[in-house]
């Protein structure tokens, strides 16, 4: 069958897994019926114990879904503790449903597909070696890939059933109050470990860091954990930030940065009062700068930052130029330790920060959001999850759910390398274009012509370039060639699902 | 791609002439003009492969409507000869000679650029030249470089071996090349030519690229030679015309107009003869403020 | 046009492509190492036969490693280094270009 961004997605697969074709971005009112965990009734004032195989033996059986959360990024030391012991004890069919994958965890899963120790997994991403294994069919079920508010909402409607959550923190006291401020390997927000805390029927903290009862403020609360782990370190301080946490040098960066705040601060909705969400990486930081500048020169404040956070922007909030920040994961040091000192970062769950079937999510109450992308199509479809090559290297993060920002914008180079960033055809859609707004490279910007509000506005503003979209294409292929259609084999190895759970899109496994 | 002799050259890009990368992306920071570099940027053991890309890149790559100039190696060096050869056959806009000392310097590449125009069938007088200053005596020859061929497109300022060769090194305050800047100049002015200052290599020194570009922009340059494409918005900032002098010139033009319309050749502007030099200035200011999108299509001004 | 040395252009930095040309007997034989390889292989080796060739070369050995280099550049890094291995970079044959 074929879905409305005109994907064909396989039939047998969609019957056998009972999944649903992309429709619309439009969610409506749906009536959802919400799970709740069950609980094993304790008392106990200390729940500390010292035998992570212990709690494992008690608690996991073969089959059942594990779940991690990655806020401590490269820096993560709880994901492969625990999952060594997993493989050990010689665990089987298990379904691996943490709220992302980072690089530090490739080779243990990798081992743990090999000996069947997992045999399912659904993930916001993945990249390098498990990505290239994933592409090429290592895993037998397809990976099922969600974005963060999906995840929330799958989880509260049962689609994820999280048996047992292993969640790493820097700091815990006995009974389970923990937070992700205090302690060595700080992440501040614990947005996304907040699902499984509350929806796992066992939920076990791994912390190097046990401190006097209460523990506050405590994110996670003691009413939700059985076990809290003591390890003799939690994390990697030093890895903990992601990607580019200075500001970028890199001149092309630079001009795309200027040119979105361009599109910014002559869009409708920069006003007293607006809000944005950037992402993080060099050039998200460094929009961050000049949106800085023209806020100050403008005399403008923001209402409320929204996502994952960086020191800039933690900054802005020191300066008053931002008035909250909705935090549900902070990219870098600087944006963690603010959160514990600056009552107005507010750190937020999954389903407040994105998910699609609640009573609101921030993102619905957002303006501007600027995404990145590894490849728009003419139709404005947006690829964050296959290479140029198809093979999975990326995540959908927040990209589905913040892309419903009033206005969203993507950043992207016209070319990588000899890769084309514009492309006819995106090698998998995740985000829809019908969410997408405007996209800027460093030729010049393309506006949705469903936005002829937006194009009105930019046309007036001077040394805005606009082009068609499909002119952008162009540009991109006169300057790289044409590319030979890459082949796939017939197996599917991973779906993609759009944020209520319909299917927008399939990877199927790299033919080499 | 032909030389035009006037155009506006306010940003003069340098740009290694061995970096596939820098090439690719010239093109897309606004400068006027790029200069691909075969002398400094490029190790001797890497000018034959510098050559051949610099031709493919000038044949393939959408430089955004820039001028180009290449800077070929010196007539002392035994890659001159086929530096010229291989960018005339290119059809570059402009050459630039490093280390001219005298007019015959230009007169001899002007009769080699000549003899390739005909070997390639490139057509004759399509491609400028210009003349880098670098030694005192290029700078106390500088009026006859100036004049030496009705093919030369400007003059630039080199501080870093000029003041080498003064026995001296680079300042901040610049006034070891005082001298060096208003003689070239008034060359330059002389001749009807463009002058271009020095580069000013120090990215994180902001206040002095400002201080440096204001001052040689208050002396008269035309434009100045860049290292780095972040410096692109930061000279043009310093070149913007104020609004009273866009106004200014816009009276000129319609005085100019009005006396197109009357078949008069005396332009007058308040009761008063409107010289050469204020017409020249003005056309100058527009083309400008058009160019930072000062005004609008129909003149209006639009800057902040 | 003989090939006397092996010529090497070209650096392994992004956008950019080494090309190691040296005396073969079977044809233009390429040997290319490339990130796009799936996408852009036949294209890249088909601007390097076709310049090769252009150069009067025909019995070559080409070691290519790309860093996704457009074609212009291929074609530059190709004759280069074919430059070099004829030992013909003081005085190349620009009728090729």
């Amino acid at each position: 069958m074929e879905n409305k961004v005109k994907r064909e997605l396989p039939d047998d697969l969609m019957s056998k897994m009972n999944l649903k074709p992309f429709e619309s971005t439009d969610i409506g009112h749906p009536e959802v019926q919400r799970v709740a965990p069950k609980v094993r009734v304790t008392s106990d004032e200390n729940k500390v114990v010292d035998s992570l195989e212990d709690v494992i033996k008690e608690n996991l059986r073969d089959g059942m879904t594990i779940s991690f959360h990655h806020h401590f990024r490269n820096g993560d030391y709880a994901f492969n503790k625990v999952m060594d012991l997993i493989i050990k004890m010689g665990y089987k069919d298990l379904t691996l449903a943490p709220s992302s994958l980072t690089g530090v965890m490739n080779d243990k899963v990798i081992e743990a597909i090999k000996k069947g120790v997992i045999t399912h997994i659904t993930s916001s991403g993945m990249r390098g070696s498990l990505g290239d294994f994933v592409s090429h069919g290592g895993l037998k079920n397809p990976v099922i890939f969600r974005s963060h508010g999906n995840r929330a909402r799958s989880i509260e409607e049962g689609e994820i059933k999280i048996d047992v959550a292993f969640l790493g923190v820097p700091v815990s006291d006995p009974a389970g109050n923990a937070n992700g401020q205090d302690g060595d390997a700080i992440f501040g927000s614990l947005g996304y470990a907040l699902m499984d805390a509350q929806y796992a029927n066992k939920v076990v903290l791994l912390t190097d860091n046990i401190v006097d009862y209460p523990n506050t403020p405590a994110s996670i609360k003691q009413d939700q954990v059985d076990y809290v782990v003591k390890v003799d370190k939690i994390g990697d301080p030093d890895k903990i930030s992601s990607g580019a946490t200075r500001f970028t040098k890199d001149p092309k960066e630079l001009k795309i940065a200027q040119m979105v705040n361009q599109v910014i601060v002559n869009s409708p909705y920069y006003k007293q009062g607006f809000s944005f969400q950037t992402g993080s990486g060099g050039a998200a930081l460094a929009v961050t700068r000049y949106l800085r500048q023209s806020m100050i020169d403008d005399g403008i404040t923001a209402s409320f930052a929204l996502g994952g956070i960086t020191k800039p922007t933690t900054d802005l909030l020191d300066e008053g130029l931002v008035k909250k920040i909705m935090d549900v994961q902070d990219f870098d040091k600087g944006a963690a330790a603010s959160m514990a000192k600056n009552k107005d970062q507010q750190e937020i769950d999954a389903s407040w920060y994105a998910d699609p079937h609640n009573k609101g999510a921030v993102v619905n109450n957002l303006d501007v959001s600027i995404l990145s992308a590894l490849q728009i199509d003419t139709n404005f479809n947006v690829n964050v999850m296959t290479g140029s090559d198809g093979i999975i290297r990326g995540a959908i993060g927040g990209h589905q759910d913040a892309a419903n920002a009033k206005m969203t914008i993507i950043t992207a180079p016209l070319v990588r390398g000899r890769n084309a960033t514009i492309v006819p055809n995106v090698e998998t859609v995740v985000t829809p274009g019908d969410l997408i707004d405007v996209v800027v490279t460093e030729r010049g910007i393309a506006i949705n012509p469903k936005r002829q509000d937006l194009i009105k506005a930019f046309s007036k503003v001077p040394g805005l370039k606009i082009l068609d979209i499909k002119d952008l294409q162009k540009l991109a292929q006169e300057q790289v060639g044409t590319p030979k259609p890459l082949e796939y084999t017939d197996k599917t190895v991973a779906l993609i699902e759009y944020r209520d759970g319909t299917i927008i899109d399939t990877i199927k496994q790299v033919k080499d | 791609m032909t030389y035009v002799k006037n155009r506006l050259r306010r940003t003069m890009m340098f740009v290694p002439g061995n970096n596939p990368a820098m090439i690719k992306d010239a093109g897309i920071y606004g400068a006027d003009s790029i200069m691909l570099d075969l002398e400094d940027a490029v190790s001797i053991t890497e000018k034959d492969a510098a050559r051949m890309l610099v031709y493919n890149a000038i044949k393939t790559v959408d430089f955004g409507g820039a001028e180009i100039v290449v800077r070929i190696n010196g007539q002392d060096t035994p890659f001159y000869d086929e530096d010229v050869k291989t960018m005339v056959k290119a059809g570059v806009d402009v050459i630039r000679l490093p280390k001219t000392e005298s007019a015959a310097m230009i007169q001899k590449l002007v009769k080699d650029m000549e003899k390739a125009e005909e070997e390639y069938g490139v057509k004759k007088d399509s491609i400028g030249v210009m003349a880098a200053i670098e030694s005192a005596k290029g700078v106390l020859n500088a009026p006859e470089i100036a004049t030496s061929t009705p093919l030369m497109m400007g003059l630039a300022v080199s501080g870093e071996d000029y003041t080498a060769d003064m026995h001296t090194h680079r300042y901040p305050d610049g006034r070891e090349l005082e001298f060096a800047r208003n003689m070239v100049l008034q060359a330059a002015r002389a001749a009807d030519v463009y002058a271009f200052d020095t580069v000013f290599s120090n990215m994180n020194d902001t206040d002095g690229f400002y201080r440096e570009t204001k001052y040689i922009y208050e002396l008269g340059y035309d434009g100045k030679s860049l290292v780095n494409p972040r410096q692109i918005p930061m000279v043009n900032k310093v070149f913007n015309p104020s609004k009273d002098e866009i106004e200014n010139a816009k009276a000129v033009e319609n005085a100019i107009r009005e006396a197109k319309a009357k078949g008069s050749g005396v332009i007058s502007m308040n009761g008063k003869m409107v010289d050469k030099p204020v017409v020249a200035k003005a056309t100058c200011v527009l083309e400008t403020a058009k160019a930072s999108n000062l005004i609008d299509e129909e003149g209006n001004y639009i800057g902040e | 046009m003989e090939i006397k040395t092996t010529g090497v252009a070209g650096t392994l930095e992004s956008s950019d492509i080494q090309i190691m040309i040296s005396k073969g007997t079977d044809g233009i034989q390429i040997d290319l190492d490339s990130e796009v390889a799936k996408a852009y292989g036949d294209q890249i080796k088909k601007v390097i036969t076709d310049t090769l060739k252009k150069y009067g070369l025909d019995n070559v050995k080409v070691k290519a490693t790309d860093k996704g280099a457009l074609d212009c550049v291929i074609e530059a890094r190709t004759l280069a280094a074919a430059q070099r291995a004829t030992e013909t970079s003081d005085k190349p044959e620009l009728g090729v270009l």
